[in-house]
């Protein structure tokens, strides 16, 4: 997202369901009718992406035009195969994979209609073909496929997408601008302000070159409940905001164990009232894996399960179980989620994901567990600043967030020097990191329970 | 001793360390820091150029050459293309007056003619008109700062740019990040002062957002320019001005009768210094004139961010070297600390390395 | 910064001189290297003052410009330099020796193995600091699109006939020296803080004077700390620092005590011999001239000199250290780019574009990268303390292997599948088949992680390198009780996509160049006070 970004024009106010039903129309008739090679749809988080691409890709095959799908992990790709199969069981799919041991998801061998194959000639003749950006840069083809879809786009870098696009003909880019931005191992600013900067996501690439391509956006939420849409969507995405898709009364989480007054039962009881909950641990500067913090997330776990939480949501008309499959703990660094790990198997816990935000990306859960990637740290980094890690944190959850997280760090935030370079001709990024991680803090300090075991 | 007036410079500055209370103390009460550092014994090493000092000024007058003909076609180029082409001999008031105040008032008198006055007349709303080196007051913890612009450019629309002058290259388009973010920072500190003038007018004109870099083109003297958005910038300085404000309570926690003359002998003024806890980082030597003597100070404590911020990061409530050697060697620290146990095993896998490098090292000597 | 880093800074401080950062020496250093030593004028980085360049430490060759406005006295510094770089460089461009490489057939489209010269050895550029890199881009970016007489009889102000091939040669070792692990162009703070740690910032050792003070602050001197300040702060009765920094900027005192009155005695002297109105008082006035340069040539190499021995030093303490065993394999890579280069200018082809087009930027971008993984893994392998810093990462892990159990794998040919126990006392962060290498023989052998026995008891799958018989050839296994050590990380790299060719930029990247890509670039307009 740039600043050169600006919001759409005031719409009349529509129900949510009406609302991305335009959006969507729009979408598939830029796709299959538009003069134009490519279309970009910004996709908030939980806005419908996957279905989206899943629809575009069966209405393309439908009308009968070659479709070519670029992902960027293998675990996207084999999930889209399976959306497609699911929607679509008689429409031949084709799976491209590395040579590698295990390419894909054995999942796939079931289905009827989806041919797995390391060499694109084996699949031709697919109605749709789907791999990874990685592979497709290895495909040569004579006759480009007509129509291509990529799929997380905004994680996709500009060079990546160069050996790729002689592929297709034209091509649906969609992806989510708030999350993690894609990164060089090594130093790139020698080409920071080219229209072409390889190291660039391919939607700044692509826009620069082609300005007028057709952009739109998912208006609508359908993870993010009503409590923290406007958060999210005010902290990172200020120039194309977005709402909920349900509102305040939709979704609840109730509890059949009562509180026992700690900590952590009242920062669940605050989450579950409010969407939010901060607990908050006394000052300290601290190793990463700062063992209080680290246990206070294993106790908050184990209590939300312990207490039989029920959700509540449009998706069901009765309560469903708050079971460890709909949770998650979400860190910055691999080595917190190793240590939160290991506390959650000392309380019993091992169903639970924990992982870092790079690997949450997608992800969806009914209550997340986010330990603040600025808890205890002495200073702040450009790492720990970056504003598709906290967007990522902060909006996996359908119904609450519960961050952990040491006393200070808004201070910590005040002392951060600012002294960073500025390259010219390259759009400034919003929000700034500095600026949400703020926002974000100034919310959750309103459900604020200090720590007590 | 007369308080010494901050400048965008210092405020600007003020992004490098915000969380250093000596410094916003100092600069908050005027003090001069390069004289006290000299009294403390560790000058400052901040100097210029005289080179650099002709070309900066020679290169601003080209640029503003013939009523600043060149830098309002670049303003127009790079900012304003849907504006009327700037004509030549546009208005240029005469900004003179005595004193900053004075000088301050008859920019803003200047601003509201250019801005609001009748149209039509030279100067007035519609036309273009460069305001050279313009001063502008700012509050700042409760004193007012005078700032100096290379210019602010009113453009037909009625709206303000911040033009700022600067003799680095850009080469082939680009330039020195660092120095542009420098200049950056500094324009935003303008763009606040100039935001506060217009809001004293009715209705409020715009203040740009992006403010003009010019800069010699490649390796001649040309100008060229290039638009900066620097609202980063100014929400950064804009927060960090307002907690200034907090110095006031700083102040309160000074035992009284503290004093920064550098008249006094080195041991009070080291002392009355001290008072007042210092933040200090590698990067202040780039950045203030008291670096070096809160170098020496950090040192003598065994801070560890006297090697680093980043040096830190890893070692979780440890701060000085001897905490740190002493957790690493097993003669301190809670074995339970992962920063502790973390550091045991580096230093373990460190000296096993060495040992096994030197046993390398002493054979390879024998038979080079 | 890795905890082992921060252990070697730490321990810096308190001993009070620098601690190794590595144990063999991970660049390629050149028996002849040339060494260059430029200031510039302070406000114009494109205005050289002067420079010390050469491959003998006695004998270094003073370059200087004693009016760095004159755009004559420019070109003679930079004719000067063409003069002494050019002839250094073209001796190892004319000593080949015969290589394969792989190329693509254009008719056949296939890869196939292509006999070409390979320079025997490549020249070496060594600059103070990394300052001194930007510098070297700066001369070649300031010199490749001047035009000679030659080129262009029309130009107004040709350039000496050799300079804008020096550009072309400046410009590449610029560029090479921003690949990780090369070591064409390198600067002297970078290859000491690769080797050493010192007692104070990364910042600081920035200063090439200081870093010395750390690594090697004499016998019974004072400790690293004090001879570091002294080198960055101490100065004479004068207000001249004892130890000039080692640029290409200068010290401001230095500028406005010294340099600028001789400048201007210089100019003096030479309005003064333009206006001479005979031989008697030209003859007279030239020798004013010629006593006035003397004086700003005196300080110019008062400013270089120690900066020119201190990288000198600095060259004898890499030398102490054994090089990498990867060091050389690296190199070979750098001759490479050299010939490579030498190619293109023996073909005739143009100067480096201003800007990359978006091929060639991915191209270079994609290389990066994957030397940059070369670098970090073939340091680790060559180094026990880089590989300590990545088994504390939990990316590499050493241990005994405690049980080997013979196994197979289950197809048609059964090929053998040893199962390995290793007790180790590091944490890696092993998942499920993860995969990891260890080196043997110098190749990498594969194994992929089966289970965690026990706290630190590992077993491994061992999957490749073990000849095609039924029976892995012997020494291919490790055997109980051997010290192993297996990697995340892998050893070698793959190549990457190929891109397309420029001309073939797909419509996302603002398709191909056309017309105007084939149009060789302008030179830089000229104005009369410019500089380069």
């Amino acid at each position: 997202m740039t600043a050169e970004t600006t919001a759409a024009p005031a719409a009349p106010v529509l129900d949510p369901g009406a609302e991305a039903a335009r959006a969507t129309a729009a979408i598939l008739h830029d796709t299959l009718h538009g003069a134009e090679r490519g279309v970009v749809v910004d996709s908030p988080p939980g806005a419908g992406k996957s279905t989206l691409v899943v629809r575009a890709a069966l209405e393309l095959a439908e009308a009968g035009r070659p479709l070519m799908v670029v992902a960027q992990t293998n675990a996207q790709v084999d999930d889209l195969v399976l959306r497609l199969a699911e929607k679509n069981p008689d429409l031949p799919v084709g799976r491209l994979h590395s040579s590698d041991a295990d390419p894909y998801d054995k999942a796939l061998d079931g289905l009827e209609n989806v041919r797995t194959s390391a060499k694109a000639a084996d699949l031709a003749g697919q109605a749709v073909v789907l791999s990874t950006a990685a592979k497709w840069a290895h495909v040569k083809v004579d006759e480009p496929w007509r129509h291509a879809i990529v799929d997380e786009a905004y994680q996709m870098r500009s060079d990546s997408l160069l050996a790729v696009a002689g592929l297709f003909e034209r091509a649906l880019f969609v992806g989510d601008p708030g999350q993690l931005d894609p990164f060089a191992t090594v130093g790139s600013e020698q080409w920071a302000g080219l229209s072409h900067d390889p190291s660039a996501s391919a939607v700044t690439t692509l826009l620069a070159h082609n300005p007028t391509l057709p952009q739109h956006r998912l208006p609508v939420s359908w993870r993010l409940p009503a409590s923290a849409a406007p958060l999210v969507s005010d902290a990172f995405y200020p120039y194309t905001p977005f709402r909920s898709g349900t509102g305040h009364g939709d979704r609840r989480l109730a509890f059949s164990v009562a509180s026992d007054g700690s900590g952590p039962d009242q920062v669940i009881d605050e989450a579950a009232r409010s969407g939010w909950g901060l607990l908050e641990l006394p000052p300290r500067h601290t190793p990463r894996t700062d063992p209080e913090a680290v246990r206070a997330v294993a106790s908050v776990v184990r209590r939300l399960l312990d207490r039989r939480g029920a959700a509540t949501s449009e998706r069901a008309p009765e309560p469903v179980l708050l079971t460890a499959d709909r949770v998650a703990v979400g860190t910055a660094h691999r080595d917190q989620a190793a240590a939160i790990r290991a506390a959650l198997a000392d309380v019993g816990v091992t169903e639970v994901t924990v992982d870092t935000a790079n690997r949450l990306q997608g992800r969806e859960y009914d209550v997340t567990v986010v330990l603040h990637p600025l808890s205890g740290r002495p200073d702040a980094t450009a790492f720990h600043l970056e504003t598709g890690r906290l967007c990522v944190l902060a909006s996996r959850h359908r119904h609450a967030c519960v961050v952990v997280c040491r006393a200070g760090v808004d201070e910590l935030l005040d002392d951060y020097p600012s002294t960073e370079p500025v390259q010219l001709g390259t759009p400034v990024k919003f929000p700034d990191g500095w600026e949400a991680n703020h926002a974000v803090l100034a919310h959750l300090a309103e459900h604020r329970v200090p720590w007590r075991p | 001793m007369p308080a010494k007036a901050l400048d965008a410079r210092a405020l600007a500055a003020l992004a490098a360390n915000p969380g250093c209370r000596r410094r916003a103390i100092l600069d908050g009460a005027g003090v001069d820091k390069a004289s006290l550092a000299s009294a403390l014994g560790s000058p400052s090493v901040f100097g210029q150029s005289q080179f650099a000092l002709t070309r900066g000024n020679a290169f601003e007058a080209r640029v503003k050459a013939d009523g600043g003909a060149e830098l309002l076609r670049l303003v127009h180029e790079r900012l304003d293309r849907g504006a009327e082409p700037p004509a030549a001999g546009a208005h240029v008031p005469d900004l003179s007056a005595t004193g900053p105040e004075g000088r301050a008032a008859r920019t803003a008198l200047a601003l509201r003619e250019a801005t609001t006055g009748s149209a039509g007349t030279p100067g007035g709303p519609g036309a273009w008109t460069l305001l050279d080196h313009p001063m502008l007051a700012l509050d700042v913890a409760g004193s007012p700062a005078f700032l100096e612009p290379d210019a602010v450019v009113v453009h037909p629309d009625g709206s303000w740019t911040v033009v700022e002058i600067k003799s680095f290259p850009m080469l082939d388009g680009s330039a020195d990040p660092a120095k542009v973010g420098a200049a950056a920072r500094q324009a935003a500190v303008y763009v606040l002062a100039l935001e506060r003038v217009a809001a004293r007018l009715d209705p409020a004109p715009r203040v740009r957002d992006r403010v003009l870099l010019v800069c010699p083109k490649d390796f001649s003297n040309l100008p060229t320019a290039s638009a900066v958005d620097v609202r980063r910038q100014r929400a950064v300085t804009g927060r960090q001005l307002a907690r200034l404000t907090r110095i006031e309570d700083i102040a309160d926690a000074l035992p009284d009768g503290v004093c920064f003359s550098p008249e006094l002998p080195a041991e009070e003024l080291t002392a009355a210094v001290e008072a007042v806890p210092a933040t200090y980082a590698p990067e202040c030597l780039s950045a203030c004139e008291l670096a070096f003597h809160c170098r020496a100070r950090s040192r003598e404590a065994g801070a560890v961010t006297a090697l680093g911020r980043p040096v830190r990061a890893e070692l979780g409530g440890m701060s000085t070297v001897e905490e740190v050697l002493a957790a690493a060697r097993g003669e301190a620290g809670d074995p339970d600390d992962p920063a502790v146990a973390a550091l045991r095993r580096a230093a373990r896998l460190r000296a096993e390395a060495l040992a096994a490098a030197g046993a390398g090292t002493r054979e390879a000597a024998v038979c080079p | 910064m890795s905890l082992i880093t921060t252990l070697a800074r730490l321990e810096a401080v308190r001993t009070g001189r620098a601690q190794p950062a590595a144990t063999v020496r991970h660049r390629h250093l050149s028996d002849r290297p040339l060494v260059f030593v430029p200031l510039i004028t302070a406000g114009e980085a494109g205005a050289p003052l002067g420079a010390l360049v050469g491959t003998d430490r006695d004998a270094p060759r003073l370059l200087v410009v004693p009016q760095p406005r004159d755009r004559d006295l420019r070109f003679a510094f930079l004719a000067e330099l063409a003069g002494v770089v050019l002839p250094h460089i073209e001796a190892y461009a004319d000593s080949v020796e015969p290589a394969e490489r792989t190329e693509t057939d254009p008719e056949t489209g296939k890869r196939v193995k292509v006999e070409v010269d390979l320079c025997a050895d490549a020249a070496q550029l060594i600059v103070p600091s990394r300052a001194g890199v930007d510098f070297v881009r700066l001369l070649g970016r300031s010199m490749r699109f001047r035009r000679t007489t030659e080129q262009d009889p029309e130009t107004p102000h040709p350039a000496p006939p050799r300079v804008p091939l020096l550009g072309r040669w400046l410009t590449h070792y610029g560029e090479r020296a921003r690949v990780p692990g090369s070591s064409l162009l390198l600067a002297m703070t970078d290859l000491l803080g690769r080797h050493w740690a010192t007692g104070q910032s990364t910042l600081e050792d920035q200063h090439l004077g200081a870093l010395l003070a750390w690594i090697a602050p004499g016998d019974e001197g004072p400790t690293g700390a004090e001879a570091a300040r002294r080198a960055e702060l101490a100065r004479d009765a004068d207000g001249q620092l004892l130890c000039p920094p080692a640029g290409p900027a200068t010290d401001p005192a230095f500028d406005n005590k010294l340099l600028a009155p001789a400048i201007e005695r210089y100019d003096r002297a030479r309005t003064a011999l333009a206006a001479a109105e005979d031989g008697v008082e030209a003859d007279d006035r030239l020798g004013a001239v010629t006593a006035a340069e003397r004086e700003v040539r005196a300080l110019v190499e008062s400013r270089t000199r120690p900066t020119w021995d201190a990288v000198w030093r600095g060259l004898d303490l890499l030398r102490e250290l054994p090089a990498g065993a990867h060091v050389e394999d690296r190199w070979t890579r750098d001759r490479w780019s050299f010939t490579s280069h030498r190619d293109r200018v023996l073909a005739g082809e143009p100067p480096q574009p201003r800007r990359d087009d978006a091929v060639t930027a991915a191209n270079k971008l994609a290389t990066r990268e994957r030397e940059q993984a070369r670098l970090e893994a073939q340091e680790a392998l060559d180094d026990p303390l880089v590989m300590a810093g990545r088994r504390l990462a939990g990316e590499a892990f050493a241990g005994e292997v405690i049980d080997v159990v013979m196994a197979y794998s289950e197809s048609k040919r059964p090929s053998p599948r040893p199962l390995v126990t290793v007790r180790t006392d590091d944490r890696p962060h092993l998942g499920e088949r993860v995969k990891v290498h260890r080196s043997l023989g110098g190749r990498p052998q594969a194994a992929e992680f089966v289970a965690q026995e026990d706290e630190g008891v590992l077993v491994l799958r061992i999957v490749d390198r073990m000849g095609r018989g039924k029976e892995p050839e012997a020494g291919s296994v490790p055997e109980k009780g051997d010290r192993v050590c297996f990697t995340l990380f892998e050893h070698e790299q793959r190549g990457g996509a190929k891109l397309p060719d420029p001309e073939g930029t797909p419509w996302t990247h603002g398709g191909p160049p056309g017309e105007t890509a084939a149009v060789p670039e302008a030179a830089d307009a000229q104005t009369e006070e410019d500089v380069l």
